[in-house]
């Protein structure tokens, strides 16, 4: 298991530092119909991009929170690693984008997915505009396609 | 970091009305910050899911399962999972 006190100091002594944001109040939303009837939508904090996607940019001071629209019909394969922090091993999803995005596991699995996903770079020590602005937006678009539930991968 | 990302993002979600599951690598800052549901897992940061397809498919299975569970929230399960 990942844990905070098994990385390097510098990444410890600020994660043990910095101020967590506690959900409060909590929202709850119990699915509305059976899973295998849901529709399903998959967000990923791994930082892919699709060919031809602008790079997550890592000049972005706190993070860049922007996302990327990915189509359900997207090959995982050619997605590409744009994630800029360096406390984890890159080579898994490198080497299968389905590490950090894992599409082809969901049809694999037969799920009634939705026909976009959203890619976001999950690094970012300021989150307050992800929190004002990008998350709201992403979420309204799945409302609007009727999706029921969301399947949130971090990397 | 990305575990806090998922967890904000899963609250903007469940407010309007989208059931959500949080896969969580980092279990003190799911602790910390309470998404609404999320699955705990045995996993090195940058495998959330593991290294193969076969577990990869075991781990979103448990993380859908806690889409039907009864709340309340926050839950926050424990993979059954071992390491690979």
């Amino acid at each position: 298991m990942a844990e905070i006190s098994d990385l390097p100091l510098a990444s410890r002594l600020f994660l043990k530092a910095y101020p967590w944001r506690r959900i409060d109040p909590l929202p709850w939303s119990p699915l509305r119909k059976p899973l295998p009837e849901a529709r399903l939508a998959l967000v990923s904090t791994a930082g892919l991009v699709l060919p031809g996607q602008a790079p997550f940019d890592e000049r972005v001071r706190g993070g860049d929170y922007s996302y990327r629209e990915i189509p359900d019909d997207a090959d995982v394969s050619t997605l590409i690693d744009s994630h800029r922090s360096g406390t984890y091993d890159h080579s898994g999803v490198q080497a299968d984008p389905n590490v950090g995005f894992p599409l082809d596991r969901l049809h694999e699995l037969g799920l009634r997915t939705n026909a976009r996903h959203f890619s976001f770079m999950g690094s970012l020590t300021a989150p307050g505009r992800l929190v004002r602005e990008t998350a709201p937006e992403a979420a309204e678009k799945l409302v609007a396609d009727g999706v029921d539930a969301v399947l949130l991968i971090p990397i | 970091m990305c575990n806090q990302a998922v967890s904000l993002i899963a609250a903007e979600l469940e407010r309007r009305g989208i059931a959500t599951v949080c896969v969580i690598l980092l279990r003190e800052i799911a602790e910390r910050m309470r998404p609404p549901r999320a699955l705990s897992v045995p996993f090195p940061l940058g495998y959330p899911l593991g290294r193969d397809p076969a577990t990869q498919r075991k781990v979103i299975e448990e993380a859908l399962a806690l889409l039907e569970h009864p709340g309340p929230p926050p839950i926050l399960e424990e993979s059954g999972l071992r390491q690979r």
